[in-house]
């Protein structure tokens, strides 16, 4: 019997694409980094499911880190910009209805969060996290503030570059990602441990988001393109054997 | 040559760093944009089957309780269903939305979700699972995030059936996927990431 089944699981991760867990250079990896090896299983019912989110649940300045956390009339101090892509999976389709979470540091590199040291001031105007959801064609898009760069405790001399972290949630549990943003041109990219995790030039480059004039507001924001690419799922294949055998 | 094969490569995994509440729990945290913070409840209603409560710490290497973590559990409901778009065998208890997110306690770190006991979910040959919870942990420090699954430690006849927990090779592991149960309907779960007693980790 030939069963034709239009979804499958998840194509493996490349374990040698993605950051390694234990990478002393980061150093808060080194006790927090599993030793044994991670237990290989195809994916699942509980890995190829995910909640839903609906558009519903957004505000209206969910996407509008200027003024989400903004007294009335006011806006967060920094270089504006629009930070837009699509989130595809690895076969190149376009991802709808995923979740993006996104939080940031401010324009002085301060982020709003009581265990944050860095002398920098806090934006009274800036709250640093926003939310959205891809559309029909996986595009998003959000207004922000440049983030800054900062110094963070790991060698005596270590700077973050400017980014922003993304979190996703796509179309099953097996997708979900935490990444970062990096701005095209930031020396402190190849500088720093936390990018460093990532042994592949080409994946760090991946991170790296382009200016894109094409999307600019003429004398408002400039604009960022960052596309994420969550994993990709076998959508269809044929099997010769009865289920269940 | 051959033809290209054009497919994209997954986005690379960063840490979520030290604030990764901001962006997930800003609630937790004091900023106040959104309403109440996404998954901090995963009832919103009067659900079917059994109530039961999520206790556990994760800890690092040296024994020492993360506090800085954010731990999300993903599961069916009672009958082992998924309230999920691509979930096609049937409709899921609509008050349960089996999802929850935690930031852990401020000082303790210990998280706690309200939740169902799942149901059991067929593996893709068609056996059955023992009735789990899929977790996910990131945090400053874990580059990508963790995966594992907790099990029920009195499912012992499910469990000894389960096509996963059978296929581990060190057999003397698979206590680490098990919850204890602390009390009628409170079942604690612990999780270890380096070292004596450390979690078994998927790659899923
Ligand atoms: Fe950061």
């Amino acid at each position: 019997m030939t069963i034709i089944k239009n979804t499958g699981g998840f194509v493996p991760r490349d374990r040698n694409w993605q950051p390694a867990a234990l990478t002393p250079q980061y150093k808060t990896s080194v006790k927090r980094s599993p030793q044994a090896a991670l237990l290989s299983f195809p994916t699942t019912l509980s890995e190829e499911t995910n909640p839903v989110f609906g558009h519903n649940m957004l505000g209206d300045l969910d996407n509008d880190l200027i003024h989400n956390y903004a007294a009335s009339g006011e806006s967060a101090i920094g270089p504006r910009i629009i930070v837009h892509g699509r989130v595809l999976d690895e076969m190149g389709r376009p991802v709808p209805g995923a979740l993006l979470e996104f939080w940031q540091a401010n324009a002085g590199g301060r982020y709003r969060h009581k265990k944050e040291s860095y002398l920098a001031p806090l934006d009274p105007n800036f709250g640093g996290c926003g939310r959205t959801i891809t559309g029909e064609d996986g595009s998003y898009e959000f207004r922000t503030i440049q983030p800054g760069p900062y110094p963070w405790p790991n060698g005596m001399n270590d700077w973050r570059p400017a980014h922003i972290h993304f979190s996703v949630f796509g179309h099953g549990f097996a997708q979900r990602l935490i990444t970062q943003m990096y701005f095209e041109g930031d020396p402190h990219i190849w500088l720093c441990p936390i990018v460093d995790t990532i042994d592949d030039k080409a994946a760090v480059e991946s991170l790296i988001a382009p200016l894109d004039m094409h999307r600019t507001v003429p004398m408002d924001s400039r604009a960022y393109k960052f596309d994420i690419v969550l994993r990709g799922r076998r959508q269809t294949f044929f099997e010769n054997r009865v289920e269940g055998m | 040559m051959t033809q290209k094969l054009e497919y994209l490569k997954e986005s690379p995994s960063q840490t979520a760093g030290p604030y990764v509440h901001i962006g997930c729990t800003p609630n937790f945290t004091g900023i106040e944009i959104y309403g109440e913070d996404l998954g901090a409840s995963m009832k919103t209603g009067p659900v079917k089957g059994q109530e039961i409560t999520i206790k556990g710490t994760v800890f690092d290497g040296t024994g020492t309780p993360l506090r800085d973590a954010m731990i999300e559990i993903w599961q069916p409901d009672g009958e082992g269903l998924f309230n999920s778009a691509n979930e096609t065998r049937g409709q899921a208890d609509p008050n349960f939305t089996g999802w929850g997110r935690s930031p852990g306690d401020m000082n303790t770190g210990e998280f706690t979700f309200e939740t169902v006991k799942p149901g059991a979910v067929p593996f893709p040959d068609g056996r059955m699972q023992a009735p789990h919870v899929t977790f996910w942990v990131v945090a400053r420090g874990i580059n990508i995030g963790l995966h594992t699954r907790m099990y029920f430690e009195d499912e012992a006849e499910a469990n000894a059936a389960d096509p996963i927990l059978t296929r581990i090779e060190h057999q003397n592991r698979v206590p680490t996927l098990l919850a204890k149960k602390e009390a009628d309907g409170v079942y604690r779960f612990d999780i270890r990431l380096q070292g004596e007693g450390e979690t078994i980790f998927f790659d899923i």
